[in-house]
């Protein structure tokens, strides 16, 4: 494969040469996903109960909290990742640039409030 | 990124496809995706606000999944969102298996999509059968 034409090299033509980084970053997070969302599913489905003081005192603990925190990571990534492919494939005009801000202000705002929540009980304790 | 010109001739897509099991499976894989990301989001981002929020925005969020209604938002909410991550699951594994470059026989590949729907069905309906038997 050629570097091109001076001028193409200039104008920077040719891939961004990103592309293998977010492919791979795109399934590390898709192995990892899985690992978490099992424990979630199965740590939720074995709550004793889903009131207030039970879930409390479950996010409060550092082996829940931690692991919350890496599966929002994981999957919040994961999924912004998820959304760049769609917004790209559908949106062909100036609106691409605008949904692709938009999900990152969705994916780092929501991520966020959530990585803030879990921290917020895990360090506050079971007790309000 | 330059806009399209509709007067152009378009490659063949959906529409000239005679549906199976495989596209079904990868429209699938991009709809839960969607989804979750969205509506899945949203839910678990506002349950974890809610616990770290105290008793009342609990009982809030509590009320709208699980009280208003019968408890009928939680149900269609709870049920699709579990079947969608079963389906994003098992659809995300064959494409990871599909990336080694395995599994693309006319065959196999009809079979393995087929399975991924038997799962994602499968692992829903045990999820709630725990959740209600325990």
């Amino acid at each position: 494969m050629g570097t091109g034409t001076s001028i193409g090299r200039v104008r920077g033509l040719g891939s961004a040469k990103e592309g293998a980084h977010g492919w791979l970053h795109h399934r590390m997070t898709a192995g990892s996903n899985f690992l978490l969302m099992t424990w979630f599913m199965i740590s939720i489905a074995r709550l004793p109960a889903y009131d207030f003081v039970t879930v409390r005192s479950w996010l409060s603990s550092g082996w829940v909290a931690l692991p919350m925190v890496l599966l929002i990571l994981s999957v919040f990534s994961h999924f912004r990742m998820g959304l760049q492919t769609v917004i790209e494939d559908y949106q062909h005009d100036e609106s691409r640039i605008v949904m692709l801000v938009l999900r990152n202000v969705w994916a780092y705002g929501l991520g966020a409030i959530a990585i803030f929540s879990i921290l917020k009980v895990a360090f506050t304790g079971a007790a309000v | 990124m330059a806009l399209r010109n509709s007067a152009r001739p378009i490659s063949p897509h959906l529409q000239v496809y005679k549906w199976g099991p495989h596209m079904l499976v990868s429209i699938l894989h991009r709809v839960t995706g969607v989804g979750m990301s969205t509506v899945g989001a949203t839910v678990l981002v506002w349950w974890l606000a809610a616990i770290a929020g105290g008793e009342g925005a609990y009982a809030t969020f509590r009320h709208v999944f699980v009280e208003w209604a019968g408890g009928a938002l939680g149900y269609v909410i709870g049920i699709g969102l579990t079947l969608t991550f079963f389906q994003h699951m098992a659809s995300g594994i064959r494409h990871l298996v599909m990336d080694t470059g395995a599994g693309f026989e006319l065959k196999r590949n009809k079979m393995a999509a087929l399975a991924t729907m038997i799962v994602s069905v499968t692992l829903t309906v045990l999820f709630w059968l725990y959740l209600g038997f325990k």
